[in-house]
């Protein structure tokens, strides 16, 4: 119940005085209430909560994000101690082997 | 989204994992505060792919597993009279009250509807003009908004027979009483990014410093919590404590204004009672005097119930991060999801139900590459 998932804003329209939208959970369809997210147009994307979006999704922040731990791995190729590096791996294949 | 699919990516959280092995050199022990974060853990086996120095332990932020049983007896009280259709969420039937759950209740006869939203409990009322119509509002600050606008549009559209049973709990006050039990171990706190998205970070700078604890706001993909632990472990290891928003997808720092404004409209601080832990002071929300006649525990006047907890359900030792679930003599034995004597077992986003689910029935968790996009 608490899960919030994102969705994508597919139709906008106002209903006894609130905005309502369409929202598209990856092939399952819900109506969503709009009115805290009230800026939201269609073809945005929001976290929903029991039908209510809280918060928009913000495309550039998840890019950003991203880049950060690609980042992360090419910076840690290049400075890091080679042998740390080599441990881990070996640590994590050890690992994966238990498994 | 192009980019949601990327936050399950293995090679990037190979990377992130990584640089976690590259951080830590001590052990440190985080609590994930959100149910659903949990389950990304464990169904993803990202407490096993970390370092031996990092322990995650489950925290209590599970709405179905907090509610006291007091309320879910409330409930079921309230469901049985035959005057009522009585709304609730699918995942609050099966919670055990002292002897019956609210589907028992709906077997003998009541009228119990699940709903997805509240306002569907509320469009429930227009068509019912002579029914009274309960819905059972629990949850975290995720869940509050939503049923603070249901309950306000209740009022502003004159549905008289619509009301509310409140049991809304909030996240500082409970990380506030994990860090001052004699028994805590947690060192670093990764926050439920949802109840951010709402609540914005206003309320943690003041807890991370009076405690030294890190917190790092947390997303609920693998790699959200990977890059959550990361910044953690970064912070414990440099001796730091600060509020850190690692999910600014979907987190600002005033989180929604106009969800904010409509809570404190609505609701009231309170005290509340956490089912498995006790009281802890200033840890709820119930209806304001202003919003009184929606108030179902007021409507009903169902105060001065007894309760009785099953001896053997250790839950509330397991919200607190005391032991972990398998460490329950009636874990998998007499307490299973379709047994379960505690809320932690029901729930979809408990604890014990994530553990019993991807490591007591034998599968191994489910690699990174084969997890589905939602």
């Amino acid at each position: 119940m608490c899960l919030a998932v994102p969705g994508k804003v597919m139709e906008i329209e106002e209903r006894d005085g609130t905005r309502m939208a369409t929202v598209d959970f990856g092939g399952v369809v819900k109506e969503v209430c709009l009115e805290y997210v009230p800026d939201l147009v269609v073809g945005d994307y929001a976290i929903v909560h029991v039908g209510f979006a809280l918060q928009r999704l913000d495309e550039e922040s998840a890019r950003r994000t991203l880049e950060l731990f690609e980042e992360l791995g090419l910076l840690q190729e290049e400075f890091g101690d080679p042998w740390e590096a080599a441990a881990a791996e070996e640590a994590m294949q050890a690992q994966e082997a238990r498994k | 989204m192009k980019y949601l699919d990327e936050f399950q990516n293995p090679e990037l959280a190979r990377r992130l994992l990584g640089e976690i092995r590259a951080t830590v050199t001590r052990p440190w022990a985080l609590m994930e505060v959100c149910g659903g974060q949990t389950h990304t853990i464990i169904r993803h086996g990202i407490d096993q792919l970390l370092p031996e120095e990092v322990e995650l332990i489950h925290g209590p932020g599970c709405p179905v597993c907090v509610t006291p049983l007091a309320v879910i007896d409330q409930a079921l009280e309230i469901a049985a009279r035959p005057e009522v259709i009585f709304c609730s969420f699918g995942d609050m039937l099966r919670v055990p009250g002292t002897d019956r759950d609210l589907f028992r209740v709906r077997g003998e006869g009541g009228d119990v509807r699940v709903v997805y939203s509240p306002l569907d409990a509320l469009k429930i009322a227009q068509q019912n003009p002579h029914r009274e119509v309960v819905f059972f509002g629990i949850g975290f600050e995720t869940t509050a908004p939503p049923n603070a606008m249901t309950v306000y549009q209740a009022r502003k559209l004159g549905i008289g027979n619509f009301s509310m049973l409140v049991s809304h709990v909030r996240v500082p006050p409970a990380i506030e009483a994990i860090m001052t039990s004699s028994s805590c171990r947690v060192q670093g706190f990764l926050a439920a990014g949802h109840v951010c998205s709402v609540m914005g970070t206003d309320e943690y700078p003041a807890l991370a410093d009076r405690f030294r604890v890190p917190i790092v706001v947390t997303g609920f993909e693998p790699l959200d919590i990977l890059e959550g632990i990361r910044r953690t472990v970064r912070q414990l290891e440099r001796g730091e404590h600060t509020v850190d928003n690692a999910y600014p997808r979907a987190v600002r720092p005033d989180g929604n204004p106009a969800a904010r404004a409509m809570l404190a409209d609505v609701f009231e601080v309170t005290d509340r009672s956490w089912r498995g832990i006790g009281t802890i002071p200033a840890s709820g929300w119930r209806l304001s005097d202003r919003y009184r006649d929606h108030d179902a525990e007021h409507r009903f006047s169902v105060g001065g119930i007894t309760t009785r907890e099953p001896a053997a359900c250790r839950s509330g030792e397991v919200l607190q991060g005391l032991i972990k679930p398998h460490e329950c003599e009636a874990f998998g034995t007499t307490c299973t999801p379709r047994t379960p004597l505690g809320a932690t077992m029901v729930s979809s986003e408990g604890a014990c139900a994530a553990y019993y689910l991807y490591r007591r029935l034998g599968s191994t968790p489910i690699p990174l590459e084969a997890t589905p996009v939602v």
